[in-house]
């Protein structure tokens, strides 16, 4: 065997694992594409952010949250073995509001959420959070516009650098002696006896065990496994603007400012992976919202506006599971990485070394797709 | 009779073509399209037509015109022909976006679309041919002190006597190589500039494959130009050659170059440094566009992909003069005459023999203007040390101050190609968008993995490729669709919230 | 640094860089009258508050980027001047928000 493991994807999800794995002793590479693939790391907005997560999945809810709290090791370690600082902050975040009707959904979802059964558990982190009006969120944010109706805040969230948190990855890796191999697109996976055999154009490699983190392209992949990562399609755009003096130290929803000054302006979802060109009216109705929430940034210029595609499942949840045909073989798929980076890197790579994923992951299996939904 | 567009409102909707730019090409493709009926578009960033080798031409004196040569004044022609053409023409425009259409906002008729700013407010145009024209940049020359106030690109120089009528008042240093160096020394040492030296760093080892293109440049007419333009540069001051490295000397304003030749650096003292090594394609909006590109090894310079007739990989959209691959002036005029005369065939403004007879001629046209371009690439190929910086601790991408070493760090790494390196460093990422570090990242990261530039590729560009203001992009048209697809839903004012929801969650 | 041919007619026009009066001539961008007026550094980078100027004066470098009534970040080299305008020196990152 080339290796303990192959990690099949080198974003953000793949980097995460591959870094844990190697604390864990395991022998990593990690298999990547080109420059252009489709990369949904370099496209992050950079929250971390849990509060307003897991409506209709308490399990994903305190997921979400424990990996908030475990960002602080993540980025304690990280700036440690790298001396890169991956920006994290957990100075709280605002879900700003522009309409009343806005705020009256928003206040009702989070009733909904923190009534749901099975929100509590130990070591996770309570669901906090607070309703702002009109007046106490001009209070807090002064330089919000007129017409923001409120806010709900919550002290949990926050936000990092997700370019610098990848490059930090990308480093430690490196320092670790894990093998990163781009160019590598992954065409067959076999099972052979004590492990797999991956192999691409001109190229194999042998390892015990393989985790397919390949973002979008873990669909294809996954039943060469007896696995299944059914995916919804889903387009997200931002605005990014030049860097601007501080104004804004708490991430809101779908505006921040980068510890480096860009203001990122997102995001949208559009229902759709027909290409990756930024739209007109999406761009838009971005910078529209982003200009009531904050008129000041009016004459902001936008150097860049992307668009990339989400790794999104049917009911938005993550997968993460173990083949039980060919057990070694693991599939994850999530679009919230920079988010659940500390639970990927701190807290999957010890369950993938012993072979078995804990029993509080059961309920994002993908097996939770093939029965007939309840009506 | 022209239309000049003074503001957005007098924009219509959509024309048969857009070109995007007023240099040579630019004016040429417009007055030809022009004629044969369709309705132009020519949208500039510049307050006057002319481009960069013609700024300013239609207000020159005649002093002016002797100092900046023959080849400046034949401008002067080429824009009193745009003047009388029946066309539209904004200047002072900032195209900041070329693609398809919109599948929400089009009009079912135009393929194309091009965001243009004009005076604070952003428009989508709907176009069905649209001719990019926007010419070269000077090749990004990076060592240790180029960033520095008192260093400028020798462009900037012409560009200001043009344009103002000023000279540098002190004493003034070139380097670099290219027959624009030469030119711009003759310049200004007409005009009485104090030119201190020339510091030329052509690789010597460049005559070798000059040499086989000698013939096809001794009959063009670049020839006796060229040989004048070096008599009278060597005669009238001190030329340098030889040169194997360059950097500035002091840290707050440019006031001497040590120039390394041989084992013993030389140090000339200055107040202004001018640097030129080559023009490179502006890329920028072509890629945006979604153009294919390839790397060029005789340019050293990545250029968008075009047949003869100038289109590109996108349909709709041409190509034409120096965006397409450095070709000059004359040749670039020719070059965009033949795109405007395609666009006519192509919206069926012309018969096929009409197209034919016209294309033949302006075919040979261009071959002569092409004649002995081969040579002046070859003799003036910048060398790669002056390229890519040997110097660790010189600036490569001068708006995030990122330096070669830590380029060099992160392409230890193994990342893929240099849009992960920018990811990783951020190198390319502010207002200039990669244009003055694009070419020098490319070429560094594949000198680290030792493969061509072409393997490793160019930064993916996305509009808008020139900063835009929020409140701009926020007056352009809105859909419901998009409301749903940023908000989750769309608000109605009379009766509260009207449930179109995309079924989202967090 | 630089100076005017003698030859050259247009007419004057008054400016302000930083509070003092100064004089450009007609059709003048910005960066050439700066240039003129003997300022060869006009900002200071976000990054490291290193002192830069107009380099490309073609507006692809974005180098001379300055404060225009008080709107930051404009290309010094795209913008003419016009008489009482109120030029300063782009000091790091842009101020979100319009300073009267």
């Amino acid at each position: 065997m080339d290796y303990d493991v192959i990690v099949i994807g080198g974003g953000l999800v793949g980097v995460s694992i591959a870094w844990g794995l190697s604390r864990c002793g395991q022998r990593v590479a990690i298999l990547d594409e080109g420059d252009v693939a489709n990369r949904a790391a370099r496209a992050n907005f950079g929250l971390v952010w849990s509060s307003s997560k897991g409506l209709g999945n308490a399990a994903y809810s305190r997921w979400s949250r424990t990996s908030t709290a475990n960002w602080h090791r993540l980025a304690a370690e990280l700036k440690a073995e790298t001396g890169i600082d991956t920006g994290f902050v957990q100075s709280g975040g605002f879900s700003i509001r522009l309409t009343p009707t806005e705020l009256q959904r928003g206040i009702a979802s989070m009733a909904m959420l923190a009534g749901q059964a099975g929100m509590d558990a130990e070591g996770t982190p309570p669901l906090e959070y607070e309703i702002l009006d009109q007046a106490e969120t001009r209070r807090r944010l002064p330089l919000v516009g007129e017409t923001v109706a409120g806010a709900i805040f919550s002290p949990l969230d926050g936000h990092a650098n997700p370019l610098r948190l990848f490059a930090a990855f990308h480093k430690a890796l490196q320092q670790r002696g894990v093998h990163y191999l781009p160019h590598r697109k992954t065409t067959a996976i076999r099972h052979r006896a004590g492990g797999f055999e991956v192999a691409g154009e001109g190229w194999r490699l042998g390892a015990g065990k393989i985790v397919l983190a390949a973002g979008i392209g873990n669909t294809a992949l996954a039943p060469m496994v007896g696995l299944s990562v059914p995916l919804s399609p889903s387009r997200g755009q931002i605005i990014v603007t030049e860097r601007l003096k501080p104004f804004l130290s708490h991430a809101t929803g779908y505006l921040r400012q980068t510890d480096e000054g860009s203001v990122l302006i997102g995001e949208s979802k559009e229902a759709t992976i027909d290409h990756q060109r930024p739209r007109g009216p999406i761009t838009s109705v971005l910078a529209e919202r982003a200009l009531r929430t904050f008129p000041l940034l009016r004459d902001a210029k936008a150097v860049r506006i992307w668009t990339a595609f989400r790794v999104v499942t049917p009911d938005g949840y993550p997968i993460y599971e173990q083949s039980e045909r060919f057990p070694g073989a693991f599939a994850f798929a999530c679009h919230s990485g920079v988010t659940l980076a500390a639970n990927h890197a701190l807290v999957l790579p010890r369950q993938i070394s012993a072979g078995a994923l804990s029993e509080d992951l059961s309920v994002f299996h993908s097996r939770r797709f093939h029965v007939p939904a309840a009506v | 009779m022209i239309q000049n567009i003074q503001s957005a409102a007098d924009l219509a909707p959509a024309y048969d073509l857009v070109v995007v730019g007023a240099g040579p090409a630019g004016l040429s493709a417009a007055i030809e399209a022009s004629t044969h009926g369709l309705a132009v578009l020519l949208a500039d960033e510049n307050d006057s037509p002319g481009g960069q080798i013609y700024r300013s031409v239609e207000r020159a004196s005649d002093a002016d015109l002797a100092r900046m040569g023959p080849d400046y004044a034949a401008g002067r022609m080429l824009i009193e022909r745009f003047r009388r053409a029946d066309l539209s023409y904004a200047r002072r425009a900032t195209v900041w976006n070329v693609g398809p259409a919109d599948e929400e906002t089009c009009d079912g008729a135009h393929a194309l679309e091009v965001g243009i700013a004009l005076g604070g407010i952003a428009r989508p145009i709907a176009a069905h041919r649209v001719i990019l024209a926007t010419g070269a940049l000077e090749r990004p020359f990076p060592f240790p002190g180029w960033t520095m106030p008192g260093v400028m690109a020798a462009g900037a120089a012409q560009i200001l006597m043009k344009s103002s009528g000023l000279v540098p008042s002190g004493r003034t240093i070139l380097a670099g190589t290219g027959p624009l160096l030469y030119l711009l020394a003759s310049q200004l040492l007409r005009a009485g500039v104090s030119v201190t030296a020339v510091v030329d760093t052509t690789p010597v080892e460049n005559w070798r494959s000059a040499l086989p293109h000698l013939l096809g440049f001794a009959t063009s007419p670049y020839a006796l130009k060229g040989l004048k333009l070096l008599l009278e540069v060597h005669r009238r001051t001190r030329v340098i050659r030889g040169v194997t490295a360059i950097e500035t000397v002091g840290s707050a304003q440019f006031s001497a170059l040590r120039v390394h030749r041989g084992n013993k650096p030389l140090r000339i003292e200055g107040d202004l440094l001018l640097l030129h090594q080559g023009i490179a394609p502006n890329l920028n909006l072509a890629l945006a566009a979604g153009c294919d590109y390839v790397w060029d090894e005789r340019l050293a310079a990545f250029r968008p992909a075009v047949d003869v007739r100038g289109a590109s990989s996108v349909p709709g959209v041409s190509i034409a003069g120096d965006a397409a691959g450095i070709v000059g002036a004359v040749a670039s005029a020719r070059q965009g005459e033949l795109a405007g005369l395609s666009a006519a065939l192509d919206l069926n403004r012309i018969d096929q023999g009409a197209y034919e007879q016209r294309r033949n001629e302006l075919a040979r046209k261009l071959a002569r203007a092409l004649r002995g371009r081969a040579f002046i690439e070859h003799r003036f190929r910048p060398g790669k040390r002056f390229r890519v910086p040997e110097d660790d601790g010189t600036i490569v991408c001068r708006c995030e101050e990122i330096t070669a070493v830590k380029l060099r760090e992160v392409a230890a790494l193994g990342v893929p190609g240099p849009n992960q390196m920018k990811a990783f460093t951020r190198c390319g990422m502010g207002p200039c968008q990669g244009r003055l570090c694009g070419l020098t990242a490319a070429e560094l990261l594949a000198q680290c993995r030792n493969v061509p530039p072409g393997e490793v590729g160019y930064y993916r560009l996305r509009p808008p490729i020139k900063p835009v203001t929020l409140g701009e992009l926020a007056a352009l048209p809105h859909t419901d669709a998009a409301i749903v697809a940023v908000a989750g839903f769309v608000e109605r004012a009379a009766d509260g919230a009207q449930d179109v929801t995309n079924g989202s969650h967090q | 640094m630089f100076r005017r041919l003698s030859d050259r007619r247009e007419s004057s026009v008054s400016f302000t860089f930083n509070g003092v009066p100064t004089m450009a001539r007609h059709g003048d961008s910005v960066a050439a009258a700066l240039l003129a007026a003997g300022h060869c550094s006009t900002r200071r980078t976000p990054v490291s508050g290193a002192a830069r100027g107009p380099y490309c004066m073609m507006g692809v470098c974005f180098e001379c980027l300055v404060k225009i009534d008080g709107r930051p970040n404009r290309q010094a080299c795209l913008t003419t001047v016009v008489e009482g305008m109120r030029v300063e020196t782009q000091d790091g990152a842009a101020m979100p928000g319009r300073e009267e």
